[in-house]
């Protein structure tokens, strides 16, 4: 198969061969292709999907960046497993092997050096959702009386609201600062919109942890105490993740 | 099996982690190379502005317009200002409603 290089990550060489049936962004298994002491793990895409112009127009298709999203992460997934990847943004794509080759020469300092700092260490994400409290998002159900029901009414409203930040804001706050004690290094993320997280509650927290793997069981513990510690929020965790968060800063 | 760097089994990915989990991530994060094939990043953020689905980073989301956390009260202390704003005129239309609905400030008002 011919075709255009997509690159998923960029990694030392590592013993253990890739799982066989892990399939890449467009079907075609990942393989490694070593050059000066490092290796890019990569796979042939179609020119048809994959040339500026095709890439461009499925990019705005959230099915496709849906398959192949997931399709990236499962190869960097896998990859973790084996090593420490550096992983590459979603869409790196070059014209043939060499391009790839040139690409490695050009960063190779650059991929040492962050190779060096995340060696061994892995990326957890952790989010505090509040629970909404199904009296206080709804509306008054019965009409206000008057004027100053009304008013009590928002009021209450308003304060139940109030309350519900300053205890979430305080919970997140402290559970961040006792997480980036523990771990290396750590990231805010914006809150996730649950219109693409088809989740429930308001997402007040989501933070990613950079951990090493070592120390990953005692930080997922820690974690886990803290689910259910104050009534309302609710403590999510995701991961091992390739250090994604932590990965964008070599220049 | 002991190794010597201890795994814990994957929690979220596949499972647990949920799409916006991994968009975050493959499309914000992670390092950025100029392929061959030139896609500039402005069109996965010109995706997000039509979804309003992802979110870039908050600086580049605020360039972008996509600013959803600011404009919910829940999220943030300006948002929660907007909020009382609306209220207040939310009120004061009440309250000139229900002056309307009294005769005799009515006739006082327009007889001066």
């Amino acid at each position: 198969m011919t075709g255009l290089r997509y690159v998923y990550a960029v990694c030392r060489p590592f013993g253990t061969p890739l799982q066989s049936q892990l399939s890449g962004v467009a079907g075609d298994p990942p393989r490694a292709l070593t050059h000066h002491g490092l290796v890019a793990v990569v796979s042939h895409v179609p020119e048809r999907d994959f040339a500026e112009e095709p890439l461009r127009a499925h990019l705005e298709d959230l099915d496709w960046l849906t398959e192949t999203a997931r399709a990236h992460q499962g190869v960097i997934d896998a990859l973790t497993t084996v090593t420490t990847p550096l992983p590459l943004r979603l869409g790196t794509v070059f014209r043939d092997d060499s391009g790839v080759r040139t690409m490695m020469e050009a960063r190779e300092e650059d991929f040492r050096r962050t190779l060096d700092r995340l060696e061994g260490r892995v990326e957890w994400g952790v989010k505090v959702y509040a629970e909404s409290e199904p009296q206080e998002s709804a509306r008054p159900a019965q009409k206000a009386a008057s004027g100053r029901d009304y008013l009590r009414q928002r009021r209450m409203q308003t304060r139940s609201h109030e309350e519900m930040w300053q205890k979430a804001e305080s919970f997140s706050t402290r559970l961040h600062e006792k997480l980036s004690a523990f771990a290396e290094d750590s990231r805010l993320h914006p809150p996730q919109n649950p219109a693409l997280s088809k989740v429930s509650g308001r997402n007040v927290l989501n933070a990613a942890y950079l951990v090493p793997r070592a120390h990953s069981e005692e930080f997922v513990e820690m974690v886990d105490r803290t689910k259910g510690e104050v009534p309302g929020m609710r403590v999510e965790l995701t991961g091992p993740w390739a250090a994604y968060s932590f990965a964008g800063e070599t220049t | 099996m002991t190794t010597p760097s201890r795994m814990p089994e994957p929690y979220g990915q596949g499972s647990g982690a949920n799409l916006a989990d991994i968009l975050e991530r493959v499309l914000d994060k992670g390092i950025v190379i100029a392929g061959d094939i030139r896609i500039n990043l402005l069109d996965i953020e010109l995706l997000t502005i039509k979804l309003r689905l992802i979110v870039a980073s908050v600086d580049k989301a605020k360039e972008m317009g996509i600013d959803w956390w600011e404009t919910d009260p829940a999220l943030s202390s300006r948002a929660r200002r907007d909020e009382l704003t609306r209220e207040n005129a939310e009120l004061r239309e009440r309250l000139a409603r229900l002056e309307e609905l009294e005769p005799g400030r009515a006739q006082k008002k327009e007889a001066p």
